[in-house]
């Protein structure tokens, strides 16, 4: 019959774990996955929920404005080529933000800072895109939040998505400052990692509210939610992959 | 780089030998707990915390039955008795049963995986203090006499600004909202932790079975919140940006009703979407507990581990599929209502399967009526009724006759009390010992127990009877020739009965406090890692990082591991719950925490690295708190481009930020 209390294990030792820097190394955890990685996949599955509940809140209002018959209505404010710009401008940073990622799995501190820098002007583009286009509903389309329920909840939506886009373009700002004063080297290409991980989502976010707002027609009015579907099967096939 | 060898400002309250109390001064002792990132700590803050808010909501709950305890009775007016259900309701859920559970998942979670503590110790510390913050928000509405009175579900039109056009709901909106940021933060880092800081050989089955309950909510919590951030969003937008989401039709500048489009069906669903899940949020971490007291005090293994999990996991998935059965008396149609009323009957399949399973673990035991059993088997049976009752109005014509009487308020208190609180008190009992090094006295307990568990059927087994006959809930007074008087006298006499059963309670916890049985490590008989260290646990938890190769580690150990087969020698196994020793009458030659205390006071610290304490969270919450308060008052406002910001909010953004930073810019450790 045992007698100790329970089996005990040196706890450096047996687990093959060496500190590298003599402190503050984690210990290795039980998945093999960073804790902070494991941090940033649990909040983006619960900011997956926020969008959804969202888009939905969008998708059951944005013809509503039709059936109160106070315009303006999407079909008439949405300028398709122009958000496709910026939309292309977000897209396109996501490859800048790999570029960073994988530059700095290099230890190329040089070019991480140029894909950090990037990678944030890029995301002030597209913060640029969207403030001209909400002044632009605004001031000549005469849309605001109160005017009708497309209103509101488009400007919600997209609002809200802006703010995690900023949130993004504020975090770069500060690993690129900490970069630029020697702090981030090979060993921290996690804190790069974790940005891009948040970075993507947000990206793909829009790649949705994306195709939802300004791609799928909607004049039809109520029947337009049904097309939704539809357009998205449409889509979907028209994709390479599918 | 922080160690225990900075024991003035880390050991203190934990009852560490090594602490020379002449040297932590008032205000250091102060500090220590204001920047603690020690788990064990914040679970105490948060204990205490929580145990105050139960206080408050049990006092509200005590004013309204002695409103309701006569028919037209005057004691509070409509307006006060609106105040009271919603704060009763609100400050339960989420001030008193969350933060309690909460208490317990910051405590026994690193203890239980074999951790020095949880993933994130800052974070730990950020969630309590945004707690207290959302909390204290909720609160301060009653000194400006504008306590939320909209119900805690808060349903749309009445919230809109055109019928609530006071402060009430704005309290409510964003004092939840600040709570909510409280749960998710707190529910990352328990994910992380039990995933990942598991110690050497605990796969996820041989977790003892409260870190799967704790996993599971802290799952449900991460995805069912966002719903309710988003409505309480849209709501602050309906009241503060003029928006329509929740209201049909609106005034005009010229004073007529317009058709705006807006649906307060909306509110309902996001709110439901999150509110199922929510009461499975409060009910899993009482299934948990008693889940661990149950086959301790029958010393036999939990009966169907792996179906227990699969249960809670099933439970927590069918718990995202039933949320319109809060909706069937809203004329949704008949397709939608069956769908869910079979999905809600569904769910009480996982359900009984856990009853089931802690009968088949008392089955055949050695049971031990102690105090925390007498609980726990309350759980048991008392849920059950609460149960049981759910599934009638499971049923969309019976939910009908149901729906906004009496029978669903006894529908939720048995489930709530008769299930959550029954196993938070089972679980204090328990742990209190592995918390304070002290027992709760035995014979207080049984009391308390026994009057308990009178005083709550009395109060709340009538009210199926009320609402049978058709007493609406959420009124402040009834007529006197409707015949409720009888009924309502009954179950007022058992409110006030089961408000003083607490008071047995303090007494006992203070008594024992002062004067207590002194626990020993393992005074139960424990099966669990954390009977494996001292009472209180030094602040390191473990001197070395345990090795597990046993679901029910400790027994293994003790006993080896055919435990659990035969319990024929039970003259060996009472010697053994005598406290104190291990093994079968031997006292290890060494106490290894006598022994790592010792080398830790040499300046030998070993490998055992311990997070910075850090005021940063603290101040990240102010911030979350002064952007509240700023947006609920409006003041003072300062014009910013085209509209008027509140200068309060901006400063409290400041001060987020500046906690963000200053968090993420300082050592970890
Ligand atoms: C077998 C499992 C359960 C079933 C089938 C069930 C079913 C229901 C149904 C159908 C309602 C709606 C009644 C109405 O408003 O007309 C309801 C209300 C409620 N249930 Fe349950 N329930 C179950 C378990 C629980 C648990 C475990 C909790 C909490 C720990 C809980 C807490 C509540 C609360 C708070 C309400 C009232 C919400 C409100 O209107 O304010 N239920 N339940
Ligand atoms: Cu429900």
């Amino acid at each position: 019959m045992a007698t100790t209390a329970v089996q005990r294990v040196e706890h450096a030792g047996g687990t093959g774990h060496v500190a590298e820097h003599g402190h503050s190394e984690h210990p290795p955890t039980s998945t093999g996955i960073d804790h902070r990685k494991m941090l940033m996949w649990a909040f983006l599955s619960s900011d997956c929920v926020f969008f959804a509940s969202l888009i939905a809140t969008y998708v059951i209002y944005r013809s509503r404005a039709q059936e109160a018959g106070v315009g303006p209505y999407p079909s008439e404010v949405v300028d398709i080529p122009y958000t496709s710009i910026s939309a292309a401008v977000l897209l396109f940073s996501s490859l800048t933000m790999v570029l960073a990622l994988a530059a700095i799995q290099r230890d190329d501190v040089r070019g991480l800072r140029v894909w950090l820098a990037a990678t944030s002007l890029l995301g002030m583009i597209f913060l640029g895109g969207q403030y001209f286009e909400f002044s632009e509903f605004y001031q000549v389309e005469g849309l605001s939040l109160q005017t009708n329920m497309f209103g509101a909840s488009f400007f919600t939506l997209t609002g809200l998505h802006g703010t995690h886009v900023a949130i993004g373009v504020i975090w770069l700002v500060s690993l690129l400052v900490v970069s630029l004063r020697g702090g981030v080297s090979k060993k921290d290409s996690l804190n790069v990692e974790i940005v891009g991980l948040y970075w993507h989502f947000v990206d793909i976010v829009w790649i949705i509210i994306f195709t939802l707002v300004y791609l799928i027609p909607y004049e039809e009015g109520p029947e337009g939610v049904e097309a939704a579907p539809e357009a998205m099967l449409r889509l979907m096939n028209a994709l390479p992959f599918s | 780089m922080a160690s225990v060898a900075r024991p003035q400002t880390q050991g203190v309250g934990t009852g560490q030998a090594v602490v020379s109390p002449a040297r932590a001064t008032k205000t250091a002792v102060l500090w220590s707990w204001l920047t603690t990132v020690d788990h064990k700590r914040i679970g105490l803050l948060y204990g205490v915390t929580a145990f105050i808010y139960l206080m408050v909501g049990g006092l509200e709950a005590m004013i309204m039955r002695a409103q309701l305890a006569r028919p037209e009775n005057a004691l509070v007016g409509q307006e006060a008795y609106n105040q009271l259900f919603t704060m009763h309701g609100t400050t339960m859920i989420f001030l008193a049963i969350m933060p309690l559970s909460s208490a317990f998942f910051n405590y026994l979670i690193p203890l239980q995986i074999g951790a020095r503590d949880v993933a994130f110790p800052r974070l730990n510390a950020f969630s309590f203090w945004t707690f207290a913050a959302g909390g204290l928000i909720l609160n301060l509405s009653w000194l400006s006499g504008e306590a939320p009175n909209q119900g805690w579900y808060g349903y749309a039109p009445l919230t809109n600004a055109l019928y609530s056009p006071n402060r009430n709901v704005d309290f409510w909106a964003l004092g939840l909202q600040i709570l909510g940021v409280a749960s998710l933060a707190a529910s990352f880092n328990f994910l992380v932790t039990i995933l990942n800081m598991r110690a050497p050989g605990m796969t996820l089955f041989r977790m003892p079975i409260f870190c799967w309950g704790t996993l599971i909510t802290s799952v449900l919590i991460v995805l069912a919140f966002p719903a309710i951030t988003v409505a309480l969003i849209l709501l602050s937008m309906d009241r503060f940006a003029g928006t329509h989401f929740y209201i049909p039709s609106t005034l005009n500048a010229a004073g007529e009703l317009v058709f705006t489009g807006g649906d307060p069906l909306l509110w309902q669903h996001l709110f439901w979407v999150f509110g199922h899940p929510e009461v499975y949020i409060l009910i899993l971490p009482a299934f948990a507990i008693v889940s661990e007291i149950i086959p301790v005090f029958a010393r036999k293994p939990l009966f169907g581990y792996a179906v227990m999990a699969y249960a809670i996991a099933a439970i927590a998935f069918l718990g995202f599929g039933v949320w319109v059965h809060h909706m069937f008396t809203t004329g949704l149609g008949p397709t939608p209502n069956a769908v869910f009323s079979a999905t809600t009957m569904l769910i009480a399949i996982p359900t009984g399967v856990k009853i089931f399973n802690w009968i088949g673990t008392m089955w055949g035991g050695q049971l031990r009526f102690t105090t925390p059993m007498l609980f726990a088997v309350g759980l048991v049976s008392q849920f059950t009724i609460g149960g049981i009752s759910g599934v009638m109005h499971a049923s969309p014509p019976v939910d009908t006759q149901h729906n906004d009487s009496y029978f669903v308020v006894a529908h939720f208190h048995y489930v709530l009390f008769g299930g959550s609180i029954f196993a938070l008190l089972a679980g204090i009992y328990y742990w209190f010992p592995k918390f304070t090094g002290k027992m709760l006295d035995e014979g207080i307990g049984k009391i308390h127990f026994w009057v308990t568990f009178a005083a709550f059927n009395l109060t709340f087994f009538p009210m199926h009877f009320l609402g049978l006959e058709g007493m609406p809930r959420r009124y402040s007074s009834y007529g006197g020739g409707s015949g409720w008087g009888f009924w309502n006298v009954i179950v007022s006499s058992g409110g006030f009965l089961l408000g003083a059963s607490f008071l047995i309670f303090m007494w006992n916890v203070a008594k024992s406090l002062q004067n207590g049985k002194p626990a020993g490590d393992d005074p139960w008989d424990g099966a669990t890692l954390e009977w494996s260290i001292s009472s209180p646990p030094p602040v390191y938890n473990f001197r070395e990082i345990p090795i597990v190769n046993h679901r029910d580690q400790l027994w293994a150990d003790k006993y080896g591991t055919g435990h659990g087969q035969s319990h024929a020698d039970e003259e060996t196994l009472d010697v053994k719950i005598a406290g104190q020793t291990i093994g079968t009458g031997e006292v290890p030659d060494e106490d290894p925490a006598e022994e790592a205390r010792n080398r830790l006071a040499a300046g030998d610290q070993h490998d055992i690295h311990l997070p910075n304490p850090s005021i940063y969270p603290l101040i990240a919450a102010s911030g979350l708190f002064f952007t509240a308060m700023g947006l609920i008052f409006s003041w003072p406002r300062v014009p910013v481009g085209t509209i008027e910001l509140p200068f309060l909010t901006l400063g409290g953004v400041v001060v987020l930020l500046v906690g963000i930073y200053g968090w993420s810019l300082e050592p970890a450790s």
